[in-house]
């Protein structure tokens, strides 16, 4: 079976998927990044690996989030695009004809706009980060609820309270005023999602013309509460496409599957590297007052990539084609 | 009395020039970096916008190389920069550094403050003399936006990564070593010689961004995370909408020279969004995303501090001009922060939406 796998490397989770000739998602591997996403990758390749047929061709490999160059690097990506870009590529194909997507993730949040198929606008969070997955998360945590309860136990709420929604550090203290004041669990975090959807319409929503058919995806979509709010808010129903928590992924196999169209082979170094040690390292340039982190990534003991200098002196000392093809500063 | 003043961009040749020429002996502070942000941050107030913080660290760098003086522009508008300086000379006087304080209030309001500020700074130089040295910065200022101009315009199409950022290096070490106008006259000569031994690909398709917003933010590599670098490198012919040669002129000679794109024009454009000044560069931020949209901008990217108010109530207008001008506009917003690759993935992001329209728009009329 000829196949593409693409991988979406963010700050609080990775995800492996991969899809056949036909687009189809085949499996799909979730794991969480826990600040380690070299060794996190490496477990979930061999995951991945474990559970593929025999008959499995690997044709292509794209990757995408935060993480993109560095896992780029290592596997030999034929595509690295950013989050933007493949979460439009994967909704237009799950979803024919989608015009809004709303997409809420661990650390960034986004609207996409697409008209007749292509992107017409985009917003990302700017400044603050009060309106994504890791504050839900810890807003749980703290409350001692596991986040897949959270959505049903939102659901179950009569009156939700009003809760601030600008800032994070706000909103928790109007929610531990809430609490204090002996409020139901439940109308906490039902108005806690509706802080969380109008911080998010206020801070990317902006003057957006908002139409339906509306994609919801990141891993905030497994979260009824946020669906039901946004239901409200927008006064449209809300799609969650079947793979709403790996979209990044699933836009970086089919990008892939593009870029090995036009370039006839792929890079793919093979899933051999979850044996390989790699290891990022890094030290602090003296050269000048900026100080810059230069990170390196080791293969075994060889570099093969270096980033983070401004000035170029240690990114370009490497006669390596991967670095100076991937512009990463 | 050696005097010193804030970084802000390539400002210090332009200043340099000027004070030397009147015999002024003069501690450029050292390139901003790191270090400077660590000193700043440690001693500004939190809330306090970027440039401040960046500008305290100029002077404890400056300090420790033998500066006795600041040299800091004034203001009075809506804009919080009016009280920067004296802001800055608590914080120093509280940490012990004793620095004179040089504040040059906007001529347009203070005229008469204005010359004796200068005065107090060139002692027995006949004011003959003192317009000539401003004459001579502002030849410098003019020389360097020029080579500025052009690594805007070859950074997108160089063959070899990276010879645009280091012809522009070369080229400005040459104005810099310029001491009289004959001399700057052959330097500039040089420097364009060297600007166009980049190696071009003409023929590249590139797009085409305006850098609206904050001044200091535009102007300051350090500041904007060399956002001018990023967009080059990944294909974007760069126009920004203030040069410091266009602001002297325009604060400081009140449009006297003439032929040089004003701040007039960007506010004229501005009008049936923002009647009003709000300080800072508020009109020419939307004046300027007019006039970028009607000159056929594929894009334009919106810069500002964190808390800059001027600009915080342009962005509120923006997403109307957006529609009536059909044209995308993106903001960021800069502080102390080093989140590069999210600032990269925005504009990674913006170049993708930008080109698939342009290949819309090309397929269409082709």
């Amino acid at each position: 079976m000829k196949s593409y796998m693409g991988i979406d490397v963010g700050s609080v989770s990775i995800n492996i998927v991969l899809i056949d000739e036909h687009c189809q998602v085949r499996d799909a591997v979730y794991l969480r990044t826990q600040g380690q996403p070299i060794k996190t990758l490496q477990k979930g390749l061999k995951e991945m690996a474990s559970r593929l047929p025999g008959s499995t061709q690997i044709k292509g490999v794209g990757t995408t989030g935060s993480g993109r160059h560095l896992a780029g690097v290592i596997l030999g990506a034929d595509a690295i695009k950013n989050e933007i870009t493949t979460h439009a590529v994967a909704a237009s194909h799950l979803v024919p004809g989608v015009q809004t997507i709303l997409e809420i993730g661990g650390q960034d949040s986004k609207i996409i706009l697409l008209r007749n198929n292509v992107v017409s606008d985009f917003a990302m969070n700017t400044v603050c980060a009060a309106g994504t997955g890791s504050f839900l998360d810890q807003q749980a945590g703290r409350l001692n609820i596991k986040i897949e309860d959270f959505g049903p136990i939102a659901l179950k709420a009569s009156t939700p309270v009003r809760i601030a929604g600008r800032c994070a550090v706000f909103a928790e203290s109007d929610m531990i005023h809430k609490q204090q004041i002996g409020c139901d669990i439940s109308d906490i975090l039902a108005g806690l999602c509706e802080a969380l959807v109008r911080n998010y319409l206020n801070n990317l929503g902006k003057g957006k013309e908002i139409l339906a058919p509306v994609v919801f995806q990141g891993g905030v979509a497994a979260n009824l509460g946020m669906i039901k709010a946004f239901e409200q808010a927008l006064n449209l129903p809300v799609q969650i496409p079947p793979h709403y928590n790996v979209m990044g992924a699933v836009g970086a196999a089919l990008l892939a599957r593009e870029a090995v169209k036009k370039s006839l082979s792929s890079r793919f170094k093979g899933f051999n590297v979850v044996d390989i040690n790699y290891r990022a390292g890094g030290f602090e340039c003296s050269g000048c007052a900026n100080c810059c982190e230069v990170i390196e990534i080791r293969k075994n003991e060889e570099i093969i990539a270096r980033w983070g200098d401004r000035c170029g002196k240690w990114s370009t000392a490497l006669n390596n084609d991967l670095n100076t093809e991937e512009k990463i500063s | 009395m050696k005097v010193t003043f804030p970084h802000m961009g390539y400002m210090w040749v332009c200043l340099k020039a000027m004070l030397e020429y009147l015999d002024v002996e003069v501690v450029v502070p050292p390139p901003t970096s790191k270090k400077t942000l660590t000193l700043g941050t440690k001693h500004a107030s939190e809330f306090a916008c970027l440039p401040l913080k960046l500008n305290l660290g100029n002077f404890i760098e400056a300090y420790e190389l033998g500066a006795e003086a600041i040299l800091m522009a004034g203001g009075c508008g809506p804009c919080r920069f009016g009280y920067y300086a004296y802001v800055q000379k608590e914080i120093l006087n509280d940490l012990q550094y004793n620095y004179n304080l040089i504040v040059l209030e906007p001529p347009e309001k203070h005229i008469s403050e204005f010359l004796i500020k200068v005065k107090q700074l060139t002692g027995s130089k006949s004011w003959y003399q003192v317009i000539k040295a401003i004459r001579f910065g502002y030849l410098k200022a003019k020389a360097v936006d020029e080579m500025e101009k052009i690594s805007l315009k070859s950074r997108p199409r160089e063959l070899n990564t990276g010879s645009t950022d280091l012809a522009f290096k070369l080229a400005l070490a040459e104005i810099d070593r310029a001491g009289t106008t004959d001399d700057l006259a052959v330097a500039l000569v040089k420097a364009r010689e060297i600007m166009s031994s980049v190696i071009l690909d003409n023929h590249r398709s590139v797009i085409k961004i305006g850098l609206v917003g904050e001044i200091y933010t535009l102007l300051d590599p350090f500041s904007n995370q060399n956002i001018e670098k990023h967009l080059g490198k990944m294909g974007v012919e760069v126009d920004r909408s203030i040069y410091l040669s266009e602001w002297v002129n325009d604060h400081l000679f009140m449009g006297l020279v003439k032929n040089v794109r004003s701040r007039e024009e960007a506010c004229r454009a501005s009008r049936p969004y923002l009647n009003h000044f709000v300080g800072g560069h508020g009109e020419e931020t939307i004046g300027n995303t007019v006039l970028y949209a009607k000159n056929g901008y594929d894009g334009v990217i919106q810069l500002l501090p964190f808390t800059c108010m001027p600009e915080i109530v342009a962005q509120s207008i923006l997403p109307g001009v957006c529609t009536d001008h059909n044209i995308s506009v993106m903001s960021l917003i800069l502080d102390e922060q080093s989140g590069e690759a999210g600032i990269i993935t925005r504009l990674e992001a913006f170049v993708d939406l930008l080109n698939r329209k342009k290949e819309q728009r090309e397929a269409v009329t082709a």
